[in-house]
């Protein structure tokens, strides 16, 4: 063991400051290049001034409520950075260092090794700059992702008479990149509704651009066209001719009203195909399963013809549902049908139950974008219809003559 | 209770007192305080939501945006305990904490002991807080600093200590833990706070423990409680720090101790 003078004056020529403070934070103890960088003489110093009161008034409240309570509950403490206020009011950055031993006369002092640590600080300043303007950055990025995903959804669920419909949406992760999927319900004609739901491969920005750009020509082209089919045909067309080489899968519904029922017309082109859930709780596939959209010039691509009445529902999503995957593998088909075996009566309430149980089978934590349109048919048409202008009455009787001329279908549903 | 890593000690079925925690810190703080109470009190430490042990995934940011947020934790936790009416000893902002509290629900508490308590921190006309706003941000500045290194799920690791065997366990290595972000907050929800007008809300006996140098709470603020909650005892610690209780918790539990005991 050194003696206490030893020590001590090997204390005088550390290449570092050092002080010792007593229970009371009165400096007992400075060496030189303590006092070099405090500014101050020994006489100014030592069994003068407290520790704290070097410090600005920031670090001084940190030294009360951490510093000093850590020093005392732990007898040390490490790497704090304060910094040191001379007299002229200029401040030197330090790093401390700092533990406590019994004194001579039983009570504790603070052994205090303080490194001057201006270049140092100035980088991590610089770091914690960087950080925040990361941290700005990424605040924007999620911002702007959100506005653009929020455009491929409709704002407000759709009201249509008769029907009653719910929509979910859930991009991948935490919602800081925008995905492919979308979805849309719009009116075409009075009593004839579009039900449009895809996703467009891939992420990010350039898929975003896309995908506004396949939801916003599917509405342009489902105006002058009939047949679901011949509207994703046209998609084709345009997707092609965008030059862009990504696809999209694509599901069209066409719904027109009949009464109480609705006939509709399916055409899938790459889409998981729509689930039919009829009043009698039996479940099917629905729709005619066709080719991706923008990959072939000549895509393979029919309708099928449905009649669905009240009490019926369509449930239409995108594969982040029957492709999440969970710790027992896929939620597949026949997690989504056994699902809707027992889910709720409402729109919404087969839509939220089956994102709840995509997310609960992943985990709370979707791996790719989920888009969920629930349609039912209500049969409540108490709302007054605005009378159709002759012309499009006319069309929407020979729609309907087309419709049921077609073979199997004259039978209404039992 | 897990939520705040409850712990009790002392005499079951004995009247209850909670003791609560201050700003940087958690509830191994009361450790020199708490043997004092245990012959003949059940005592009760916890961690606020974001301190030492407590489940920081229960951090809510909009709750914790003011006191009142901690005030209903510590409402929930009493009800909870369902130990009778309690005795609140809160340090720094935990006076505050406890004032709000007692306001909302008297009848839960019994008495009320102040650590140190300041009802503003920054100055207000003739108010003398101790701090200005700019003073504020320094402190911001200063952790902002000292949590460099840390990152959200990082706690800092703080190392055994040989010569001090006691304080080896595994909670006491996590002495002091505090996520950065939540205790960013925590500090300008603490001393941008202005809860002058609450004391006079606060109607039971209650005792305010002044140190006198606190760089903290200075003396001008503890008379400011003293004289704004109606029913207050002001005893005036011989001590050096905002933290009596760990610089001389002998003084600070016999003065507890007189006022709880009388």
């Amino acid at each position: 063991m050194m003696s206490r003078k030893r020590t001590s004056e090997q204390l005088v020529d550390l290449p570092c400051g050092y002080v010792e403070v007593g229970s009371d934070d009165v400096i007992v103890m400075a060496n030189p290049e303590f006092l070099k960088l405090a500014g101050r003489t020994a006489e100014d110093v030592v069994g003068v001034m407290t520790l704290p009161e070097l410090l600005p008034v920031g670090d001084r409240m940190f030294y009360e409520t951490h510093y000093r309570p850590t020093i005392e509950m732990h007898g040390e403490i490490r790497e704090i950075a304060f910094e040191i206020v001379q007299p002229d009011g200029e401040r030197v950055p330090v790093l401390i260092n700092a533990s406590r031993v019994p004194d001579s006369d039983g009570k504790h002092i603070v052994r205090t090794v303080v490194f001057e640590a201006r270049g140092r600080r100035k980088y991590e300043k610089e770091l914690l700059r960087a950080r925040r303007g990361a941290e700005d950055a990424e605040s924007r990025a999620r911002g702007l992702a959100q506005t653009l995903q929020q455009s491929f959804v409709p704002p407000l669920p759709p009201e249509v008479p008769g029907l009653d419909i719910a929509g979910a949406y859930r991009p991948a992760g935490d919602g800081s990149e925008v995905g492919g999927d979308f979805y849309d319900v719009f009116q075409v004609n009075t009593g004839e509704w579009i039900i449009a739901v895809g996703d467009v491969c891939g992420k990010g920005v350039e898929a975003a651009v896309l995908t506004s750009f396949v939801r916003h020509t599917l509405r342009a082209l489902a105006v002058e066209r009939d047949d679901p089919s011949e509207i994703l045909r046209a998609l084709n067309t345009a997707l092609l001719a965008h030059g862009s080489d990504r696809f999209c899968t694509v599901v069209v519904l066409r719904l027109l009203r009949d009464g109480d029922d609705w006939l509709v017309k399916i055409s899938s082109g790459g889409h998981p195909l729509p689930l039919l859930v009829d009043a009698d709780g039996g479940i099917a596939e629905v729709g005619a399963a066709g080719s991706l959209v923008g990959v072939l010039a000549h895509p393979q691509l029919d309708d099928e013809r449905r009649i669905v009445g009240v009490g019926d529902r369509l449930v239409i999503y995108t594969d982040g549902v029957t492709e999440a995957r969970g710790t027992t593998g896929l939620f597949g088909l026949d997690g989504v049908v056994d699902l809707l075996g027992h889910a709720g009566t409402s729109a919404a309430a087969v839509t939220d139950a089956l994102l709840e149980g995509v997310l609960d089978f992943q985990d709370g934590q979707a791996r790719d974008d989920i888009a969920i349109v629930t349609v039912m048919v209500t049969g409540d048409l108490d709302e007054p219809q605005p009378e159709p202008e002759p012309g499009s009455r006319r069309a929407i009787e020979d729609k309907e003559r087309a419709l049921r001329a077609i073979p199997g279908l004259e039978a209404t549903p039992d | 209770m897990a939520r705040h890593q409850v712990r009790l000690s002392g005499a079951e079925g004995a009247p209850a007192i909670v003791f609560a925690h201050g700003f940087g810190c958690d509830q191994n703080v009361w450790r020199l305080i708490t043997p004092a109470f245990e012959p003949d009190f059940r005592v009760v430490t916890f961690d606020y939501v974001g301190a030492g042990g407590s489940d920081v995934s229960a951090y809510d940011a909009a709750r914790y945006s003011t006191l009142d947020g901690y005030a209903a934790d510590v409402i929930e936790l009493v009800e909870e305990l369902d130990l009778g009416p309690v005795t609140f000893v809160g340090h720094s902002v935990s006076s505050m904490i406890g004032a709000l509290a007692v306001a909302q629900r008297p009848e839960l508490f019994e008495r009320l002991v102040l650590v140190g308590p300041s009802a503003r921190y920054i100055d207000d006309g003739d108010y003398v807080g101790g701090f200005s706003a700019a003073d504020i941000d320094g402190l911001l500045e200063s952790m902002e600093s000292n949590y460099l290194g840390w990152s959200h799920a990082m706690a800092p690791v703080i190392m055994a200590n040989e010569e001090q065997p006691e304080l080896s366990d595994e909670l006491e290595q996590n002495f002091c833990r505090t996520d950065p972000q939540i205790a960013l907050q925590f500090a300008e929800v603490t001393f941008r706070g202005d809860n002058r007008v609450d004391l006079a809300q606060v109607k039971v006996p209650t005792l305010v423990l002044q140190c006198r140098r606190d760089a903290i709470a200075p003396v001008s603020a503890g008379e400011y409680v003293r004289d704004h909650i109606p029913d207050a005892t002001f005893v005036l610690l011989d001590a050096t720090g905002h933290c009596p209780h760990l610089s001389a918790p002998v003084p600070t539990s016999d003065a507890i101790g007189a006022f709880v005991r009388a």
